[in-house]
């Protein structure tokens, strides 16, 4: 059995989804949750019952707002004054930025973006996607304790019959230390849906949506579903959907339930960066395009027609 | 003013990966080498900088195998001066090529005001090596920067988060920045650039020139293996306008009966 460290962010004052993905995952072992800020009893009780045994609150000052090394330079004082066998974090924006800063402190190994993983023995072994998903490959970790393991978001789903822990919170000193590159300003409001990395339906168009304007009807059958709009390459170096929407391989690796491709073709690189979704929907008028061959369900038509009824029929099966 | 450019060579975007038989790596032979793409947009804000601090020198450093040198002789015709090699298997881990890439800007002589590489590499897509190294150099640094503004010795730089939000952070050199797409549009190499390419410097380090053995891997991958193949799907055809009803309502209807997503 292994102590076991996993850092949470927040967001809107609640601990993401893969948080509790990866705390169903480590039942067996003894697990800890830090989390920097403060954390609600309510929310406290939500990790406790998926296995968290203790849940530590790191404060200090220049932590209000993410910066690499203040972060970085508070958990690494905390795991210090703790003997954990390992560190795990969700693969997200943040987690990407600073597990590794983290973990070099360490000179420790991260083992990133994992999709799946056992503990047999209290020992990590991992499955990751390489070459943007093309392949899969085991990946373990040597070298100085404690080891880091960043998890996909989505990837490891929601543990049914959860062992609850403690749940005992503690409010810990923290020391954000040096912080020579901080944040000024945030210049845009993060919009009020969930990131594509992190979504668990998407909506997504190709090049066929023709112009950024026909991105609208997306938007409307996203709007539907709680779905968050995606984009192919072609569709963003058309000029229709800005990068931040590019799935792919020089795009975003995303892994939802549900991934409706709207005038996609499924050029290899755009493949890659989806074909771990769940389940595939592919609407395109040309019937063999590759992007059938990894569809569930395919639907050969014109989106514009097809996209208005979809919202409808989605509007009438939610009761909406 | 010293700018190290770090930059992978990796297989082309649309090159299908074959798994070696015994599962150790994949099959690098038949594969179409490029410099990553994330690495384009670094070099290019490396040259840009140059365009207006002309006394700055740019050097590309690249860890992997000596058997194709397209990425660096690439970098060198768009516009960098110099480049270094450190020879080493494809398959290295993120912590060893950081402790490779800090072994070689050192070994340069050159003190770095500025590192710039690509938010990630498209091969083992790991998304580590910038943190580490800022790290190892006790360097700052912010990752996936779309904005990049340099005055003085303060460079302010947006970074891209969730939902295209954008951190916009301001940080005095020296530093490391990690480049995402939108940085700026790369350049192509021109035909003169390509000639005059051949003739700059490319120095040329084994690993352990720059200190690094086996011991400093701490990522073991093993087992590379295809993913698995779905079954094929269902397909419908909704190209008769009085039928797209009726199948859009039966795909609707299956999401929830038969796939139970929604």
């Amino acid at each position: 059995m292994a102590n076991v460290l996993v850092f949470t962010e927040l967001h809107d004052g609640k601990v993401k989804p893969v948080t509790l993905e990866i705390l169903g995952k480590l039942a067996g072992q003894t697990t800890d949750v830090a989390v920097i800020g403060d954390l609600s009893s309510e929310e406290v009780a939500v990790l406790a019952k998926h296995g968290a045994a203790n849940v530590h609150k790191l404060k200090g000052s220049n932590l209000d707002k993410y910066s690499p090394e203040g972060y970085a330079n508070a958990l690494a004082n905390f795991i210090k004054s703790k003997s954990y066998d390992y560190v795990f974090g969700g693969a997200t924006s943040m987690g990407k930025d600073l597990l590794p800063r983290l973990a070099t402190q360490f000179d420790a190994g991260l083992a990133s973006d994992v999709v799946n993983f056992t503990m047999d023995g209290g020992v990590f072994a991992g499955t990751r996607p390489l070459f943007a998903g093309k392949c899969l490959a085991k990946v373990e970790l040597t070298g100085p304790k404690p080891h880091f393991v960043s998890i996909r978001p989505n990837a490891l789903g929601m543990t049914e019959g959860l062992t609850a822990g403690a749940g005992a919170a503690h409010d810990v000193a923290a020391d954000a230390g040096n912080i020579r590159a901080a944040i000024a300003e945030i210049v845009k409001a993060a919009s009020s849906k969930v990131d594509l990395t992190e979504a668990n339906i998407i909506v997504s168009g190709g090049r066929a949506m023709k112009s950024a304007e026909n991105f609208k009807i997306l938007e409307e059958l996203a709007d539907t579903i709680g779905a968050t709009v995606g984009a192919s390459r072609a569709a963003v170096d058309s000029g229709f959907a800005p990068h931040a929407m590019q799935v792919g391989q020089t795009g975003k690796t995303v892994a939802p339930s549900l991934y409706i491709a709207c005038g996609i073709s499924g050029a290899i690189q755009h493949l890659a960066g989806m074909r771990t979704s769940k389940v595939i929907v592919a609407i395109n008028t040309d019937p063999d395009a590759p992007i059938f061959t990894k569809a569930d369900y395919g639907i050969v038509g014109d989106l514009f027609t097809i996209v208005p009824i979809m919202k409808e029929e989605f509007k009438k099966l939610l009761g909406k | 003013m010293n700018i190290f450019v770090c930059v992978k060579q990796v297989p082309d975007t649309e090159t299908k990966i074959t798994p070696t038989a015994d599962g150790s790596f994949i099959e690098t032979n038949s594969i179409k080498w490029i410099m990553n793409p994330y690495d384009e947009f670094a070099v290019e804000q490396a040259l840009l900088v140059k365009a207006s601090n002309p006394a700055a020198n740019v050097t590309v450093v690249r860890v992997g195998s000596v058997k194709d040198t397209e990425a660096l002789r690439t970098a060198m015709a768009m516009g960098a001066d110099d480049a270094i090699l450190v020879e080493a298997q494809d398959n290295l881990d993120s912590y060893s090529i950081a402790k490779a890439l800090k072994g070689a800007i050192e070994k340069s002589g050159k003190k770095p005001d500025m590192i710039l590489t690509g938010k990630q590499a498209i091969d083992d897509d790991a998304l580590q090596v910038p943190q580490v190294l800022a790290q190892m150099l006790d360097l700052p640094s912010v990752s996936v920067i779309v904005g990049f503004e340099l005055s003085g010795s303060t460079v302010k730089v947006k970074r891209e988060i969730e939902g295209g939000a954008l951190e916009v952070y301001a940080v005095n050199t020296p530093c490391l920045l990690a480049a995402n797409k939108g940085l700026n549009t790369p350049r192509y190499a021109s035909l003169p650039g390509i000639m005059k390419a051949k003739k700059k410097p490319l120095a040329q380090y084994s690993l352990s020139d720059v200190g690094v053995t086996d011991a400093d891997r701490r990522v073991k991958y093993s087992g590379f293996r295809l993913p698995p193949e779905k079954p094929a799907g269902k397909k419908f055809d909704a190209t008769d306008a009085a039928k797209q009803k009726e199948v859009v309502a039966q795909v609707v209807g299956l999401l929830r009966t038969e796939a139970k997503v929604i």
